[in-house]
């Protein structure tokens, strides 16, 4: 039999369904993957003896045709998702021996649609990060490197683990969640698909918090039609998430008809930053002529607050984080540090629980939010936002979709930034907007650097339009035909 | 604007989390740094623009005010540090 981690979700799915070969046999080639591959530390918590029960289970719902959307189909959970008995870190040493008593929704869906889960991805601490260096389990690996270059590079961040274990073939595609571009740049650097859907989509329940008002889940995969498949079922109402949609969930996949003739692409003029580099810019204009070709007009729009989204979004989040992190008190579940008193206990718990990033940004975010800064700076970034979202809203008045690079830079080497908060922080600077206007974007890769390492462009869609999104992202992985994969060699 | 070493310590205090004397130093000159760069949104003119507090119009939906969770306080106190006889403790704070 081939080697079934070659294969794509949507023809696993179709494998399985035609008796192909079983959801023992898929997961059994992902384990050994995930084994194979454990150098890149994508795992916090790999569960293999529950996924061979789940696949068990699946082999035997298929027996008697009972199979949902995702029977026996192994998929990676970013370590921020509950899992009800399956340790859940958030990549911090602060929840490092928690144990959920629930389910997240989105992890409940998938599991109720037959996935198989493999185990738990590795992070940035608290999703907060670009390079996923801040994970307090270690640093993960990107699967690709330079050419001729042995140096590890990052896989980016936050959600590097699920897509480093995506990119190296250990599970069909994976969860991930994203506040400032979490999903979008690390599928870049990793030369896969990842979708932010609109705020409200996929319910937070049962999801780590980390931003609130900007934290929104999706799913990794190496095809569109991969990430529109997962698209499905995570998404839909939650009453247990006040922000929560209450809208249908159209069919992601059905949506994909490879008819883009007539629509309008923008092209944001401030997104051609200065300093921006040539390989990124011919990247950027190969992409503009290839959804050309497939008959869409390009229409150049202008996002006038485009540089003020970073510097915005570092007082909204966190602020958000702060107090969101409060939670962790050492009292009711985490790490406790002794202290004499029940000050002290707090004190102690969360130096020693916190890592250096999250700790930085809990500070930041107390001082927005403190007495006498909270107009200068909170509510200043408010208003920042509201006209931030209000140049998408213009710009959606005439045209269909954005089209931009997801990321300044392809992959860096570990170590290279780390010393430098700000050049870090703009890794996000073509991605964080979308978070900033809630709206939908996707990453799709595009080429490959002079380095061989993969890009990706990203689209930017209408509000709750995922299906036009996914359908623009579909042509544009057709016409891209992407088809370099990364050499596993002495890591495998 | 400048964020000085009596600041951090006044904000670590307000987050709860402790700061040796060494960390305050170098936290100032990284904090300062963020907050400098973030004095551009100064340059955005804002008056008369509402803040956003959230995305979308998605109204806060109601539920009725009724029971609808609980009564498993083992699970509850799974997690716990120090769980004792159905209850979380914490270090004397009462005299």
């Amino acid at each position: 039999m081939a080697d079934l981690t070659t294969l794509t979700l949507a023809a696993a799915r179709d494998g399985i369904k035609a008796k192909t070969f079983s959801a023992t046999e898929l997961t059994q080639a992902h384990l050994k993957a995930v084994e194979q591959t454990r150098a890149l530390n994508a795992f916090i918590t790999e569960t293999p003896e529950l996924a061979l029960k789940q696949a068990a289970a699946s082999d035997a719902k298929l027996a008697k045709g009972e199979a949902g959307a995702l029977e026996g189909l192994p998929l990676g959970i970013k370590d921020l998702f509950c899992t009800e008995g399956v340790r859940t870190t958030a990549a911090s040493k602060i929840l490092s021996n928690f144990v959920p008593q629930y389910e997240s929704t989105i992890t409940a869906k998938l599991l109720k649609a037959g996935a198989v889960t493999v185990g738990k991805t590795n992070l940035d601490e608290f999703a907060m990060g670009s390079s996923n260096m801040t994970s307090h389990f270690g640093a993960v690996e990107n699967p690709w490197r330079r050419a001729g270059d042995n140096r590890p590079l990052v896989p980016g961040g936050s959600s590097g683990g699920s897509a480093a274990a995506v990119a190296a073939r250990s599970c069909l595609g994976a969860t991930g969640t994203d506040t400032g571009g979490s999903i979008r740049q690390p599928a870049a650097f990793c030369g896969i698909v990842g979708i932010k859907p609109t705020y409200g989509r996929c319910s937070r329940w049962g999801v780590v918090a980390f931003a609130s008002s900007l934290d929104q889940a999706g799913p990794f995969a190496r095809t569109v039609q991969d990430c529109a498949i997962l698209l499905r079922e995570m998404s839909g109402f939650d009453p247990k998430d006040s922000t929560s949609a209450n809208i249908p969930v159209p069919d992601f996949e059905a949506a994909l008809t490879g008819d883009i003739r007539g629509l309008k692409i923008g092209i944001p003029k401030e997104y051609r930053m200065e300093g921006m580099s040539a390989e990124i810019d011919a990247l950027w204009q190969k992409g503009i002529a290839m959804l050309k070709d497939a008959g869409a007009e390009a229409v150049e729009v202008s996002l006038p607050h485009t540089k003020y989204a970073l510097p915005c979004y570092y007082i909204l989040a966190p602020a958000e984080a702060s107090s969101n992190l409060a939670r962790y008190d050492g009292v009711r579940f985490g790490l406790r540090a002794p202290g004499s008193s029940i000050e002290e206990l707090y004190e102690n718990t969360r130096a020693e629980g916190f890592g250096k990033e999250v700790r930085r940004r809990i500070l930041i975010g107390t001082y927005v939010l403190s007495a006498g800064y909270y107009d200068a700076y909170y509510r200043k970034a408010q208003r920042v936002r509201a006209l931030i979202a209000q140049d998408f809203e213009t710009a959606f008045q005439k045209v269909d979709a954005i089209l931009t690079p997801t990321a300044p830079s392809a992959a860096f080497a570990m170590g290279e930034k780390s010393d430098d908060p700000i050049a870090m922080y703009l890794n996000d600077v073509f991605t964080v907007t979308t978070n900033l206007a809630g709206l939908p974007g996707i990453s799709v890769p595009a080429g490959l650097s002079a380095e061989g390492l993969p890009l990706g462009l990203q689209l930017i869609g209408k509000t709750f339009d995922e299906a036009g999104l996914l359908k623009i992202a579909g042509v544009l992985e057709k016409q891209v035909a992407f088809t370099a994969t990364p050499d596993l060699g002495g890591r495998a | 604007m400048s964020l000085d070493k009596a600041t951090v310590a006044r904000i670590a205090r307000l987050a709860r989390i402790r700061v040796s004397e060494e960390e305050q130093d170098s936290l100032a000159g990284e904090l300062n740094q963020i907050m400098t760069w973030i004095e551009q949104l100064n340059e955005v003119k804002t008056e008369g623009v509402e803040p956003m507090v959230s995305v979308g119009a998605i109204k806060l939906p109601m539920r009725d005010d009724v029971v609808s969770d609980g009564g498993y306080p083992e699970k509850v106190l799974a997690n716990a540090p120090d769980g004792k006889d159905g209850f979380f403790t914490v270090p004397k704070v009462v005299e």
